[in-house]
């Protein structure tokens, strides 16, 4: 033994293998010279993924002992070539120094990321992203908006994190992993352009609807206004269609591009009683124009199409008859060409209105003021009958 | 109104205690007729509270109270009972007036004097009222029922037959598509929501000045909820009417007694509360229509 603590102090040696190196970094409370731990966990890094490699596979800088305090900084790209370039590309390029590892954890423990213990396990992933994304300071600085929670709280966070739904979309697979763009970049997968196609990998059956309608169809030809989904869905709160809070906000969501359509709705019983809430089965936009593929009216498969009136108006009205799907959704009372009858009704409703409240407003202050006067020139104190005797 | 003016402050001071003991009252309408003023008036109320919110319901106040009372779903179900409530007061109305007509026989009810149907006389008291207005004329004298009451009471008539034609077209739309146009089913709640809108500002402000807060009548005319009138408001105020039933020798026919003090604090307490109802309704209509357009 003393010898042996001659050579290893005395003359360098060549280091061969992880027991090399372990004899003294196994000692967990290892620090460097500024203070930063050094110690490895050696039966968690001997089940980890890179357990079977020797230390100086990636702490390449050394190669006997002693070795200098500062040693060159690991390399991951070495091996993780592909990964590397990714990062680079990507948003999180030059976010921080060792970007590897403020994604997979510690380097001398990472799993598969099929393995629970993985921090990108998919049930991990939210933690995993949430420790910067969550944090306000972060947020701030990058500007970003705080999504942890809001995500946590939608029906894909619940699934992942309450259900362990492996499937259910967690942060990764809508935004990639080494590749993340920003979603103004086209090439990100949360770009407006890529949007369906992300919300497609799972939900199929919607994107195709969705890509058979108007907006789909316009999409698809480039035009970035139309709506894709995270803008009626949000991309991380993801509500309930059938909830009321997405009830209420999704008409003004259409009506941003459809202006002339909401103002008309507005004027509408539909509307009306919708804006009050708490009786959200009232109808709105998609409840009629149907939701993922919209198509034009002139189109007979259209909800709207004259022939399929009776059936869409009649899921909320039981009775609805031919005469009844005359009622005009949208129609507008301001509008003498498109709706005369009504046009006419309106403008003699309001002049009916304001003709008879400014003829009797005149005519009930001119009557309080006569009588204030009366009032005035009988003598104080004097009994109400007295009155009457000045204007006789 | 001769007789009045010659109360003079002597002579009035001699009467008045003999008056303050034996002040007479004069009947002007019937229990049930009272009773229909108030029926008209709760359901009324009702219906403008939540009517109102329906009108203007992208304004903030509208959708408190909706949020407090339960939403749309509460707010509709009020709004239809108050309907049925209103609906049934006014048939029983139009029954009252044609049993009176027409099984009674009663005299004057279409024509004359006491007849609600406007005549040459109340256009004549409208420019004449205006002239003294204007101080340009002597106050006219009215009779029975004086021409803005005949306009209250047919802007109500006609209110209710069009307010509620067009809102149980609404109601029941399906049924009444069978027989009504199609553009009808969108010009019923232009209609419906208009004519409710001039009936709750009319009603909240010129029936409320007009009636109950102008001067000689400031707070409140009691007799809507008496049914009974002082000798002297009669004669003031209907000149005309107390003066033919003088005439005919009938007014010993019309006396009733004093209205007793619980019934008229009891209706003063009702009587405001729907005034001052009324006034925050016409307030908030007022901030929502101009505000909201």
């Amino acid at each position: 033994m003393g010898l042996a603590a001659v050579l290893l102090v005395g003359a360098p040696f060549v280091l061969r293998g992880q027991t090399d190196c372990l004899s003294c970094h196994a000692d967990k409370t290892l620090q460097d010279a500024s203070g930063h731990s050094v110690g490895v966990d050696a039966d968690k890094f001997h089940g980890s993924m890179h357990g079977s490699l020797i230390c100086t596979d990636c702490h390449t800088s050394i190669k006997e002992y002693p070795h200098p305090d500062q040693p060159a900084p690991v390399k991951c790209a070495s091996c993780h070539a592909d990964q590397a370039s990714a990062i680079g590309g990507s948003i999180h390029d030059g976010v921080s120094a060792n970007p590897c590892t403020s994604c997979h954890g510690d380097a001398h423990a990472i799993f598969p990321k099929d393995d629970p213990r993985s921090a990108v396990y998919p049930l991990n992933i939210p933690r995993t992203c949430g420790t910067c994304h969550a944090n306000e300071a972060l947020a701030k600085k990058y500007g970003l908006q705080n999504v942890y929670a809001t995500y946590m709280d939608s029906i894909h966070g619940y699934a992942v994190s309450k259900e362990g739904l492996l499937v259910a979309a967690n942060c990764m697979s809508c935004h990639g992993s080494h590749n993340i763009l920003s979603h103004k970049d086209p090439k990100s997968t949360t770009s407006r352009i890529n949007v369906p196609n992300t919300c497609g990998a799972c939900h199929g059956g919607v994107k195709d609807e969705y890509l058979s309608g108007v907006h789909g169809k316009s999409l698809a030809e480039g035009n970035q206004k139309v709506p894709v989904c995270t803008d009626c869905h949000t991309a991380h709160a993801i509500l309930q269609p059938t909830e009321a809070t997405f009830r209420m906000q999704s008409t003004p969501i259409c009506g941003s591009c459809h202006k002339d359509q909401l103002a008309t709705y507005r004027d509408t019983f539909h509307s009306q009683l919708g804006l009050l809430g708490g009786y959200v089965e009232t109808a709105r936009c998609w409840d009629c124009h149907g939701a993922h593929g919209v198509l034009p009216a002139s189109d007979p498969a259209s909800p709207v199409n004259k022939a399929n009136l009776i059936k869409t108006c009649g899921r909320c009205h039981a009775d609805a008859n031919l005469s009844f799907v005359q009622y005009q959704p949208h129609a507008n009372p301001h509008n003498r060409k498109l709706n005369p009858a009504l046009y006419y009704v309106r403008t003699f409703m309001n002049l009916l209105l304001w003709g008879t409240l400014t003829f009797f407003t005149l005519h009930t202050l001119l009557w309080f003021i006569r009588a204030k006067i009366e009032q005035g020139k009988s003598a104080p104190g004097r009994i109400e009958q007295g009155k009457e005797a000045k204007h006789d | 109104m001769t007789e009045e003016t010659g109360a003079t402050p002597a002579t009035a001071s001699t009467e008045l205690p003999e008056k303050l003991e034996q002040e007479k009252y004069y009947v002007r309408f019937t229990l049930p007729q009272r009773y229909l003023h108030a029926v008209l008036f709760s359901s009324f109320l009702g219906l403008a509270a939540t009517g109102l919110p329906m009108r203007f319901s992208d304004n903030p106040a509208a959708r408190l109270f909706a949020s407090a009372v339960g939403g749309f779903g509460a707010i509709l179900f009020f709004h239809k009972f108050c309907a049925i409530v209103l609906t049934l007061a006014f048939l029983f109305h139009l029954k009252d007036i044609f049993s009176r007509a027409f099984i009674n026989k009663e005299k004057g009810m279409f024509w004359g004097p006491t007849s609600m149907v406007a005549n040459w006389k109340d256009v004549q008291d409208l420019v004449g009222h205006i002239r003294w207005f204007l101080g340009l004329g002597p106050k006219p004298k009215f009779d029975r029922y004086a021409y803005w009451e005949k306009f209250d009471y047919w802007a109500v008539f006609w209110g209710m037959i069009v307010i509620g034609f067009s809102g149980y077209a609404m109601w029941f739309a399906p049924f009444f598509a069978r027989f009504l146009p199609g553009w009808a089913l969108n010009a019923v709640l232009v209609v419906h929501g208009e004519e409710a809108l001039l009936a709750i500002l009319f009603i909240f402000s010129i029936h409320f000045v007009n009636t109950h807060l102008r001067p000689g009548s400031f707070p409140m005319d009691m007799v809507i909820f008496s049914g009974k009138e002082t000798e002297e408001e009669f004669k003031k105020k209907r000149a005309l009417e107390y003066e033919r039933v003088a005439a005919e020798g009938k007014l010993k026919t019309r006396e009733g007694d004093k209205p007793v003090y619980w019934w008229i604090n009891f209706a003063k307490v009702v009587g405001f509360t729907a005034i001052a109802i009324g006034l925050v309704l016409l307030v908030l209509t007022l901030i929502a229509y101009f505000g909201g357009a």
